[in-house]
């Protein structure tokens, strides 16, 4: 079965480029415009990887991630934060949060490829 | 695992969609932008405005827009630092921020079209930004992320001893160590020793807990760096210790113990950094739910959709055309196929127009913030009202609507409201008013932009326009023909031109804008009260309901959306005022008679309207004209072709249309005609219809 990957970003821009270079790679992916979005998203559904964006309305990235992490089916699902450069600080907020790893944006498709191998089993 | 990256046309929709994107963003940042200057936005407005920059980066940095990304990072920093409470929301920053939303907005437009901008082009503004953020923030080139990789030192094959131990929460983050030992073993020949020595008894084994730690030996030609970066998530979590050995040194080493003074470098962090997350964005229910039942479709598509449908609807007509002929003595049965196929049609045509509609708030959106400009620069006292937001109209024209329309506003502004002095001294309130409202009137929409300033200073525009050899210094004009010369090629207030209205765009490139949208403009003022500049623009450019009319052998279509009635008046209703005029009485009323046969010289025309038919129909800017025709044919939904691009503008025409049995027939202008005098003096009572010399005639040619 492909695995299923959730991208989370306010801007349909990033959610478009995530989605398509993952569904080159042969995922299934799911979208949602924020965190509250992807809470309802993810309800009664397997993810293998979530890509989230930090900045978004109604609950950001770091937020959704301990959300996630609270959830018994999220406890070993790999969550990759989209951080700008230079974003240390969010890195590491988002790690304390569970985050896995992150992505930096801009970023060129086969990078976000490769941090997503790196971090799905 | 395919990285091909994306194709070209991939790259171009994404394109698109970055740029649609970026311009809903701009808007929406415009309406903050605005309620920043009025007052300190909270948190959430701050939110948005960071998310909006934040966003115009992120795309803009993936498409290499290198200038976009510079000012955004910087717009995006003070913003972080707003929102941080580090700097004020003073009037300053707020100003320098609707700077920003400016030079944002011209940077974004600017990519889109592939222009280049001026290098210092924002220069000013991202100067001040700087300055505010402090010296310690230097502008950096927030476009050379990690992914443009500093250049890694290939240093041949070599020996590398890693040993990592991660914490015992490592799970916590999903981290997969197997992951990366399979990470490592594609780098080149590695032997991995697991450390169990950690492990407790089962009682005591917390399943969700790391506890293994292990020792790696690798061949490999790779960096340091490339080691380094396979544990780059994980070197909060995780001790990681990277040796590299010469050949010699790996013997003489025992493995299990690493030398103290070997060339150690340890990346190691505090386990437990503890950092405190930020809670940045107060989870607000105003979800933006009325967009997620929305889809974006290029505008391209639509434009095609619209065109295959209107041939869909002219094709419909001649079927109907040759069914009449065919049935006209037969069975009844196909006709009533065909009125099914004349409904579906009509409503697909519908359907098709109502998806190109929006509201013409878009536009109207960025009036307050042009008011609240000029009213600074000009210390006036302005209130703007407006209503009618929600009319809708044609996304074409809205776009066209901007510029004329932020043309006229300046206007009212700057010549037509006084300043407080002037205004108390005339006796009304310190602070002037412009009305800006929208509203449907037939097949158009009406714009109109009130002041309740001075009104035109006739005596000066009719010096100027004389000064300028616009009119005759002898001419005789009326009021009205006077202020239409605001209007006139070559007027422009040139001993006055401020950065408000200056620029070199007169009245007559906003008249212009709106003829060539289909539309016109009216300007009616009073003196001491006010003027008022009527915007008349059909709703859309594509399809009027028309009802055909004849005249002699000639076709002519009427805007449905224009005719009153039509009757045949009795000639005690007839009244002639002088030779050139007639009028029409009706319900004690007295209307204006326009003879379309007379106007366009048709032959064979009915002369006499108490032989043919009188069409009452009403005037967009006010009033009432009786147009005569022989009869009428019917009512059909026409497909407007215009008529600019082989004639000269007609007087009285608007375009054309073909009919259902292949004929052109002419759309009348009944604007335009309501303002054409009679070229034909009205034939004597009782006689017939006279000969004279008339100008060409007007016929469709077939």
């Amino acid at each position: 079965m492909a695995k299923r990957a959730l991208t989370v970003d306010d801007s349909k821009t990033m959610r478009d480029m995530v989605a398509f270079t993952l569904k080159g790679a042969g995922f299934d992916v799911l979208e949602a415009e924020d965190g509250v979005h992807a809470l309802s998203v993810v309800k009664g559904q397997k993810v293998d990887v979530v890509i989230t964006d930090i900045n978004m309305p109604n609950m950001d990235g770091v937020t959704l991630v301990r959300e996630l992490r609270a959830k018994a089916e999220f406890k070993s699902t790999p969550i990759l934060i989209l951080t700008t450069e230079g974003g240390d600080d969010k890195k590491a907020s988002g790690k304390a949060a569970g985050a896995t790893g992150w992505i930096v944006k801009p970023f060129a498709p086969d990078k976000l490829l490769s941090v997503v191998n790196k971090v799905c089993p | 695992m395919s990285n091909d990256g994306t194709s070209g046309s991939d790259f171009e929709r994404f394109r698109i969609t970055f740029f649609e994107e970026c311009n809903e963003i701009l808007a929406d940042l415009e309406v903050h932008l605005t309620q920043l200057q009025e007052e300190a936005l909270d948190n959430e407005g701050l939110n948005a405005v960071f998310r909006a920059a934040h966003s115009i980066k992120a795309g803009a940095g993936a498409f290499g827009f290198t200038d976009l990304v510079n000012f955004t990072h910087s717009f995006e920093a003070l913003l972080d630092k707003m929102r941080d409470g580090e700097i004020d929301q003073t009037p300053q920053v707020a100003d320098l921020l609707v700077r920003g939303g400016d030079v944002l907005a011209e940077l974004v437009s600017a990519a889109q079209e592939n222009r280049s901008v001026a290098p210092d082009f924002g220069a000013e503004v991202l100067a001040q930004v700087h300055d505010l953020l402090g010296s310690g923030q230097k502008p950096k080139d927030a476009t050379a992320g990690p992914g443009a990789q500093q250049a890694s030192s290939i240093s041949g094959m070599g020996s590398w001893t890693i040993r990592l131990t991660p914490n015992v929460d490592l799970f916590k983050n999903a981290t997969e160590p197997l992951l990366l030992i399979r990470e490592l073993r594609e780098m080149g020949s590695l032997k991995v020793t697991c450390d169990r020595s950690q492990l407790p008894p089962l009682r005591k084994l917390d399943p969700e807990l790391a506890y293994f730690s292990w020792r790696f030996e690798l061949e490999s030609e790779c960096s340091r760096e490339n080691i380094e970066e396979v544990f780059e998530f994980v070197d909060d979590t995780c001790e990681i210790v990277i040796e590299q050995a010469t050949s010699s040194e790996e013997e003489a080493k025992s493995p299990e113990a690493p030398a103290k003074d070997a060339p150690v470098q340890p990346q190691v962090s505090s386990p437990e950094k503890n950092v405190e997350t930020k809670e940045s964005a107060p989870a607000g229910k105003k979800a933006k739910a009325a967009a997620a039942s929305s889809i974006r479709v290029e505008l391209g598509r639509i434009d095609r959709l619209v065109n295959t449908v209107g041939e869909l609807v002219i094709t419909q007509a001649m079927l109907a055309q040759e069914l009449a002929d065919l049935t006209a003595d037969n069975e009844r049965q196909p006709i009533a196929g065909q009125e099914e196929l004349a409904n579906l049609t009509r409503e697909l045509q519908e359907c098709v127009m109502a998806i190109r509609m929006q509201p013409v708030k878009s536009v109207f959106a960025r009036m307050p913030r042009l008011v609240r400009d000029l009213s600074g620069k000009l210390g006036k006292k302005i209130n703007l009202r407006m209503s009618g937001e929600h009319t809708e109209v044609d996304k074409t024209i809205i776009e066209e609507l901007a510029d004329p329309l932020t043309h006229m506003i300046r206007n009212s502004i700057d010549h037509g409201l006084e300043t407080p002095a002037e205004r108390v001294a005339a006796g009304k309130p310190e602070e002037g008013t412009i009305d800006l409202s929208a509203a449907h009137v037939g097949g158009n929409i009406v714009i109109s932009i009130s002041d309740d300033g001075a009104g035109i200073n006739r005596e000066r525009v009719l010096a100027i326009a004389i000064d300028k050899g616009i009119v005759q210094p002898d001419a005789h004009l009326s009021d009205q023909e006077i202020d239409e010369l605001i209007f006139a090629p070559g007027f422009s207030t040139a001993e006055e031109v401020t950065d408000i209205s200056g620029r070199g765009v007169g009245m007559d490139v906003v008249r212009r804008n709106i003829v060539s949208l289909g539309g016109r403009i009216q300007v009616q003022s009073q003196p001491g009260y006010g003027t008022r500049l009527n915007m008349l623009i059909p709703l859309t450019l594509a399809v009027l309901d028309g009802m055909i009319v004849a005249v002699g052998n000639q076709r002519y279509i009427l805007p449905i959306t224009s005719i009153v009635e039509s009757f045949r008046p009795s000639p005690s209703q007839m009244r002639r005022l002088d030779d050139w005029t007639q009028v029409v009485q009706i319900r004690g009323e007295f209307i204006r008679i326009v003879r379309l046969c007379d106007l366009f010289n048709v032959e064979n025309a009915t002369h006499d309207p108490t032989q043919g038919l009188v069409v009452l129909t009403e005037v967009a800017g006010g009033g009432k004209i009786g147009i005569t025709v022989d009869e009428l044919i019917g009512q059909q939904q026409i497909v407007i072709k215009s008529l600019n691009d082989n004639f000269d503008p007609v007087p009285g025409i608007s375009g054309a249309t073909i009919l259902g049995n292949g004929k052109v027939a002419l759309i009348l202008d009944i604007e335009q005609l309501a303002g054409m005098k009679a070229t034909v003096p009205l034939p004597h009572q009782d006689d017939g219809p006279k000969e004279v010399d008339a100008p060409v005639a007007i016929v469709a040619a077939e």
